[in-house]
């Protein structure tokens, strides 16, 4: 349970910042970074078993049909990418606090930082492909959030649509690509594709799938050519860019090349692929890198080039250049991410990230010029420090790596750490050396403990790992390494390598080119701008552009606003469809025993059809269209009637009586004419656009009901398990209650929702606007209602609510064996209520109604979720019911059901849900000016009362 | 028999689509009303017709109607009233706020949304 534990903590931890900001921001940051120290120290207790080579796992069936598992697994690698993405975003989290201004909404901040925290600890956790992927997608997700925080930036927005529509396109591929994986593999289980690798590389579909994971790979991971994605990203605040884009979500594709390193690796398309792409982009990444005057450019870019390398040693395919693969991943975690932060605090406090404009904050800021200082030469390859070690071992796996001719990668390689050393020490001598400037935005100088802390940290790690590599590092890479080829590993990191040995003279070449370049670097610039390249965010746009207008332009045409003009299309489009479809098949017709003709339905059917052609003839008077509303609904709860439905028909007749006297109440304040306004041409096409639909539907019921059924319908099961599994002998009822509770559940939520919402449309209408101005000036007509509250009507109701109460306490009692059940009993209790409404006024009811319709659709879905939660007490699922015979005397013997208690929840719902809109309706009539007497009726009151 | 209700479906479906296809509010939501009525029939008419069979549950029964389309039509009746009633008070909001019960953007209204 733990790993899956440690994965969820983030997601929960989203959800306390929201809740807690009210509280400050030292709480919330306080909390957000608990939450993740408490994943941290979780995986630390798994941390001992992982070192001695075992892997750990936890194994949840979520649909194992689909072979889709929530199955996690800690092994070497997902240990150090755990512990990476944990650790730094426990440091981030303390540097956002200092970081982020009085102004930025810090709570927002945190969540979304957690939801990706999640997303990304899923990833290296998840034994299930399936299960990675989703993880995958919600890091797009959530990065798009993150990078688009500062909403009120242009280019915040720009960098955030680039990001996700570059990283989810490349998710896509991805998304493919592991599925041909699993297919081949004949599972999506990690564990089991891992061993799978003779039959995968020989398989076929190897090709496809590796070229579609090395998309996802290489969109998520800013490699050539979707590198361009990644500066763009740097609108992002500061402990973004630290966090997403050095140390966690551009290392995704790294960790998924790793992971799927034992089985795709090898191979000379892997090799070609893969090294290729990642050399390109690590010298493209590094020359841009060194011109750019932004400094978060240059680290975005700086990191690009540092992903290829890592992605050009993995490509390598030698168990050695994988371990290299693996510490350099460590290193550049540490080193970028103190760099970022410097950055951040250098732009805090400058306020500006302009190399232009910076210089000799040396002297201001002896602080941060130390750690940016160490993080700098380690990034340069600079011994001792971290950088040092990986770059000498990348260089020499580059001298034995032959890439088309023997000498070309290692040129390669040694131009790129050549631009490296020059970007590096560009950031250190543009930004901290020299002379003091008196023209900076903002007088900089060190920042509070708090701010530095998190770099200081960092560059501390890249001193401790570049002084005393075994000690702090080497065990490290030993177990990740040991999981991504796949062997046990034993690195051993040495400072020197002997006179000898190629790396040496590589690094001196670039430290010496490096440092001559920036020397050169007024005339290189000069050059680099007279250049023409291409932009990579105008390519973009220029692809995006068009295809924007394009759907653009389809959606515009098909849905411009108009109603109709979209049910028309809609219409047509199923109507087309349907009639497609059937001159495809062969017709023959029905062979299904049909009813015979009976006098009493013919003339119910006379009716029904005088009642539809009524209401489109006259639907222009709308109490007419109305009143004939009410006659359909009638005639068809009584067709439900006959053909054995009386739970239909008792539903139907009570929805009937509620539906039309609301929407009378409506049409109260509407026109009572609807206006004759298309041509003649018009209503022309759309009878025939109805009559085409409804000779579809009528045909396509007629073929249903002439054909006995094409398979076995469940329905046998739901009758023959009525009475012994649910206890009562009214099917529908078992089947509402008890077998499909669970719809129910939701669709009794479904209608408070919609009572809600009414309720709130009500209370916008009535703030105070053009809308209350209309209904305050709204005509009183007295004339119509003549007597308002008739005496008989008044003493009839009164006589009657508490027989109508009665008779629904009635259905819902016997719901559960014979017709009722808790939505009609609901349903008659609510016209009950509304009958003294009509007949003694909205005042005199409201005055004696003692409870809120919220609290009882509140208490409907409470009690029904009550009756769900408690079959857990007796072990069983959510919404298992039981029942139990009671011999009460003098009653004779019944059944009590824990169905019942759940219909009660659905009679309270159902209740609460028709008369909150109702009487949502009657507050718009008082306001427009309806006379109320709260008193009581005239009738009550005693002689000489006023 | 079944070519009746047959018929009754498509009629009521016909009218409700006829209605649906108007320009002002009130006559769309009779129209969605008279849908909903042909939907739930036609779904109770997708169990088979059958007429005088007992609903309950007893040990002399000959045989019994189909259940299932019965409690999903059930529940979508009551659903139905939800819906009616919500877009019945979007209706009267969009009557109220903007002083006529159109249901189609004009041009003004659709510069106005871009």
């Amino acid at each position: 349970m733990t790993l899956a534990l440690i994965a969820a903590l983030p997601f929960l931890g989203a959800l306390l910042p929201g809740l807690l900001i009210r509280a400050g921001r030292n709480a919330c940051a306080a909390v957000t970074g608990s939450v993740t120290l408490l994943a941290l120290v979780l995986l630390a207790m798994q941390a001992p078993a992982v070192l001695r080579g075992e892997v750990v796992t936890t194994r949840i069936e979520w649909l194992p049909s689909l072979g889709l598992n929530a199955n996690f697994m800690l092994d070497g690698l997902g240990l150090l990418f755990a512990g990476l993405i944990l650790g730094i975003g426990l440091l981030i989290i303390l540097y956002a606090r200092f970081y982020l201004a009085k102004s930025d909404p810090m709570g927002v901040f945190y969540t979304y930082l957690m939801l990706f925290q999640g997303a990304m600890v899923g990833i290296v956790l998840s034994d299930n492909i399936l299960l990675l992927l989703i993880f995958w997608e919600l890091t797009s997700l959530s990065s798009f959030l993150l990078i688009g925080y500062w909403k009120h930036l242009p280019e915040g927005r720009q960098g955030a649509r680039m990001a996700l529509a570059v990283t989810g396109g490349g998710g896509l591929a991805l998304i493919a690509g592991m599925l041909i994986l699993g297919n081949i593999a004949g599972s999506y289980d990690l564990s089991v594709i891992l061993t799978q690798k003779e039959a995968i590389q020989a398989s076929d579909w190897y090709l496809p799938a590796l070229i579609l994971i090395l998309l996802g790979c290489f969109a998520k991971s800013a490699q050539f050519p979707f590198h361009f994605w990644l500066p763009h990203a740097m609108a992002a605040p500061t402990p973004v860019s630290a966090y997403l884009h050095s140390a966690t979500m551009v290392k995704a594709g790294i960790f998924l090349m790793a992971r799927l390193w034992p089985v795709l690796a090898g191979t000379p398309e892997w090799f070609w692929i893969v090294t290729t792409a990642g050399l390109i982009t690590m010298v493209l990444g590094a020359k841009i890198a060194f011109f750019k005057d932004d400094l978060k450019a240059l680290l975005a870019f700086s990191t690009v080039s540092h992903l290829g390398l890592i992605t050009m040693l993995l490509g390598m395919g030698t168990a050695k250049a994988a371990t290299v693969a693996v510490f350099h991943i460590i290193n550049h975690a540490t080193f970028k991410a103190a760099l970022f932060m410097s950055a951040g605090i250098v732009d805090h406090e400058a306020h500006t990230r302009d190399l232009k404009r910076l210089g000799g904050l040396r002297h201001l800021m002896p602080v941060t010029f130390t750690i940016a200082g160490i993080a700098a030469l380690s990034m340069a390859g600079i011994p001792p420090f971290n950088g040092f070690l990986s770059k000498e071992l990348m260089l020499e796996e580059a001298a034995h790596t032959a890439l088309g001719p023997a000498w070309l990668l290692p040129v390669l390689a040694t131009v790129g750490a050549l631009f490296s050393v020059a970007y590096s020490f560009r950031f250190l001598s543009h930004a901290f050396l020299g002379p003091k400037r008196d023209d900076y935005p903002h007088m900089p100088h060190d920042p509070g403990f708090g701010l530095w802390a998190a770099p200081g940290f960092l560059a501390l790690l890249v001193v401790l790992i570049g002084v005393m590599p075994m000690t702090t590092a080497a065990w490290l890479v030993d177990v990740a390494a040991g999981a991504v080829t796949g062997a046990p590993v034993e690195v051993e990191i040495k400072h020197w390598h002997g006179l000898y040995a190629p790396a040496l003279w590589m690094s001196l070449a670039a430290v010496g080119g490096g440092l001559a370049m920036l020397g050169a670097f007024v005339a290189l610039r000069a050059m680099w701008d007279a250049t023409p390249r291409p932009e990579a965010k105008a390519i973009f746009d220029g692809i995006i552009e068009p295809l924007a207008a394009l759907a653009r332009a389809v959606t515009q045409a098909l849905h411009n606003g108009s109603l109709t003009r979209a049910v028309a299309i809609g219409t047509v489009a199923i109507t087309a469809a349907g009639l497609w479809a059937f001159a495809g098949g062969a017709y023959s017709a029905g062979t299904r025993a049909m009813l015979p003709l009976s006098p009493v339905a013919v003339i119910g059917w006379g009716l029904l059809m005088v009642a539809v052609a009524g209401v489109v003839l006259v639907h222009r008077n709308r109490l007419m269209s109305l009143i004939l509303i009410g006659i359909i609904g009638l005639i068809i709860s009584l067709g439900f009637a006959w053909l054995s439905a009386p739970d239909l028909a008792l539903t139907q007749i009570t929805v009937e009586v509620v539906t039309v006297v609301f929407m009378l109440l409506a049409l109260n304040f509407l026109p009572k004419e609807t206006p004759r306004e298309s041509t003649a041409f018009r209503r022309g096409r759309d009878a025939l656009i109805a009559i085409g639909a409804g000779a579809g539907i009528g045909g396509l019921a007629y073929a249903i009901m002439t054909r006995d059924f094409a398979f076995p319908s469940i329905s046998a099961y739901h009758l023959a398990q009525s009475k012994p599994g649910a206890g009562g002998t009214n099917a529908v009822n078992t089947i509402i209650v008890d077998f499909r509770g669970y719809d129910t559940f939701g669709e009794i939520i479904v209608l408070g929702i919609a009572a809600l919402l009414i309720y709130a449309l009500v209370e916008a209408l009535l703030k105070p606007g053009s809308a209350n101005d209309r209904l305050l000036a709204m005509p009183v007509r007295a004339d119509i209602a003549g007597d308002r509250h008739p005496l008989l009507m008044v003493m009839a109701t009164r006589f009657l609510l508490p027989v109508a109460m009665m008779i629904g306490v009635f259905l819902y009692f016997r719901g559960h064996n014979l017709p009722g059940g808790g939505f009609v009993a609901g349903l008659v209790f609510a016209i009950a209520t509304v009958m003294q409404y009509m007949a003694s006024g909205l005042g005199w009811t409201e005055a004696r109604q003692r409870i809120e319709y919220h609290a009882l659709i509140a208490a409907g879905v409470l009690v029904a979720a009550a009756a769900g939660v408690g079959s857990w007490l007796f072990g069983s699922p959510f919404l298992s019911s039981s029942y139990t015979y009671v011999n009460l005397w003098p009653l004779e013997q019944f059944e009590l059901a824990t169905a019942a208690i759940f219909d009660l929840g659905v009679f309270l719902c159902v209740l609460g849900a028709v008369l909150l809109a109702l009487n949502s309706l009657s507050r718009m009539a008082r306001r427009a000016g309806e006379t109320v007497s709260a008193d009581p009726y005239s009738v009550d009151r005693p002689e000489g009362g006023k | 028999m079944e070519a009746l209700i047959a018929i009754a479906i498509g009629s009521l479906t016909a009218a409700g689509i006829y209605l649906m296809l108007r320009l002002r509010t009130f006559p769309v939501i009779i129209g969605l009303t008279m849908l909903s009525y042909a939907v739930n029939v036609f779904i109770f008419a997708a169990g088979r017709l059958v007429p005088g069979l007992p609903a309950i549950i007893s040990p002399d029964a000959a045989g019994y109607t189909d259940p299932l389309p019965q409690a999903l039509v059930l529940t979508a009746i009551v659903i139905s009233f939800g819906m009616t009633a919500v877009i019945v008070l979007m209706a009267l909001g969009a009557w109220l706020e903007a002083g006529h019960d159109k249901v189609d953007m004009d041009d003004a209204d659709q510069e106005a949304s871009k």
